[in-house]
């Protein structure tokens, strides 16, 4: 680990004030992934403002009937809170079926938003890495590349993001609270990560000093009928190869609302709205389902070690919506 | 108990590091940590983590460093009472923290119920991993959410026994909680919900 200086800071004013203008500078809360990473030399800071005796701590019912989570929450905290187990089991769901439970302890809601990938290249500062290191190329691309994304990658980086709170968040609508040095701003989650494109090297659309403060839910949770599906290389502790978060509302027998997120196949949880719009109206149908996921992987590419991806979200997306519908549930 | 000192640079892996000159030298922050009951004023680089502290600063070296990334669990222990990686814990940051390590499970009365269920089930080999799957399981029953075997499989999954000692941690577990680990293996499970 490099070494840095250490601030800690008790208001959010001053966590903004701690690292705008210290190009090198990093907000720490949980640290499972800066810690991992500043031990692999990845990240380097200068000074680290350390943000965990802020008041942002609380689970509360928001004006229009939602939640706000704030973003020292854990995400043991979150899964576990009776509100959200309620009202919303499937962001529940999809953090128990991420990391262990000394992680999820650890794990903050904002730093679970802003952890990176976990592209091996990414991780070998002795590789080049696009991410890492803007122009120095990707290994990934013609190396080994079974994790990578089959969808919105670029010739820049084929990374994914890593993780499943955020593909229910995807499926839910929130909304993440930041401030920064120009003040407040709320940023759907859809636009809250991005596509590699030309930059990998962001993965979010913060800006510099900005500070994640909470994480709004809106007052739809899907309680009735969603699943979590993530498949993966073991049964537990293993990031997802392909998972996917379903939410849908039926009304008199027909979908009146579909959502549907991926993980692991981008560098984004994945919403394909077209896919979502194919269901509006129709009864819950194996065939209406594999309409759906069709169109999902429509433009999936794959690499050499990927390719079996494709097939495995096409087929992920039909059995989520179908547990999620409760056509061909086992129990 | 090796009392608290000024700590420049307490790990190997701080070791590696270059030398810095004077100028840009980052400072040492003090921080107060009750371990095991016992309370100990530090001078601590920041970049320790909480697991070189406790095992080169305190000699308290029940605490493993397995893979030091998280990934092993063999670092658990209880910050606060709840368990966490101590390896991807930075020190500075738990600044009065109560902390429960291995070498605190014990009390006068002897061994802890878990400890002594480790030895009836046999459940290590080298044992390396003991001391994070007992602390992990001293936070996994403070969390009261597992209630089946599956549900302790899954929620001990942070914690790799490489000597594949499982079915037998599994059991020491289940004895101390009353949870049955050795009725027949219910079907694979389809997935959530």
């Amino acid at each position: 680990m490099n070494q840095f200086s250490y601030l800690r800071v008790r208001s959010v004013e001053d966590a903004v004030r701690g690292v705008h203008g210290h190009p090198s500078a990093a907000f720490i809360a949980g640290g499972t992934n800066l810690v991992d990473l500043m031990k692999e030399h990845v990240a380097r800071p200068s000074q680290l403002v350390d943000i965990t005796r802020l008041a942002l701590r609380e689970i509360e019912p928001t004006d229009s009937g939602g939640l706000r989570i704030g973003a020292l929450v854990s995400n043991s905290q979150v899964a576990y809170d009776s509100m959200i187990e309620q009202r919303y089991p499937l962001l529940s769901r999809a953090i128990l079926a991420g990391a262990s439970a000394q992680l999820r302890n650890m794990a903050t809601t904002g730093g679970n938003l802003l952890q990176r990938t976990r592209c091996y290249y990414f991780y070998d500062v002795g590789t080049p890495c696009n991410k890492r290191e803007p122009g120095s190329g990707c290994s990934a691309i013609h190396g080994q590349n079974r994790i990578h994304a089959i969808l919105g990658a670029s010739e820049h980086c084929i990374a994914t993001h890593p993780s499943d709170m955020c593909v229910a968040l995807a499926a839910l609508e929130a909304t993440v609270l930041v401030t920064g040095p120009a003040g407040d701003r709320a940023i759907p989650l859809a636009d809250f990560h991005r596509l590699p494109g030309s930059e990998p090297e962001r993965d979010s659309n913060l800006q510099p000093g900005e500070l994640v403060t909470a994480v709004e839910l809106p007052a739809t949770g899907f309680a009735q009928h969603y699943t979590y599906l993530k498949l993966r290389d073991r049964a537990s502790y293993a990031f997802a190869l392909v998972s996917v978060a379903a939410a849908l509302a039926l009304e008199d027998g027909k979908v009146r609302t579909a959502r549907i997120a991926l993980g692991g196949v981008a560098h984004k949880p994945w919403r394909d709205l077209e896919a979502e719009q194919l269901l509006i109206g129709q009864e819950p149908s194996r065939q209406a389902f594999q309409r759906s996921a069709e169109l999902i992987v429509r433009d999936a590419r794959g690499h050499a070690h990927n390719r079996f991806k494709i097939e495995l979200a096409r087929r992920a997306v039909v059995r989520a919506l179908e547990q999620a519908s409760a056509i061909g549930q086992p129990s | 108990m090796i009392p608290g000192g000024i700590v420049t640079s307490p790990s190997n892996e701080a070791n590696r590091e270059p030398a810095q000159s004077s100028t840009t030298r980052m400072s040492a922050e003090r921080v107060t940590l009750t371990v095991n009951g016992q309370r100990h004023q530090l001078e601590v680089a920041p970049w320790t983590t909480l697991l070189d502290l406790l095992r080169e600063t305190l000699a308290l070296t029940g605490t493993k460093k397995g893979c030091d990334h998280g990934q092993c669990g063999a670092c658990t222990v209880l910050v606060d009472g709840v368990r966490i990686n101590s390896c991807l814990t930075l020190a500075v940051m738990r600044d009065g923290a109560e902390v429960t390590t291995i070498e605190g499970v014990a009390d006068e009365g002897g061994l802890h119920p878990l400890q002594r269920a480790f030895i009836e089930r046999d459940a290590f080999q080298c044992g390396y991993c003991t001391p994070g799957q007992i602390c992990s399981a001293l936070g996994l029953i403070r969390e009261n959410r597992a209630k089946s075997a599956d549900d302790l499989r899954e929620l001990m999954s942070g914690n790799l026994c490489r000597c594949g000692a499982y079915p037998n941690i599994l059991a020491a577990l289940g004895d101390v909680m009353g949870i049955d680990t050795e009725a027949q293996a219910a079907a694979p499970k389809d997935a959530a919900p």
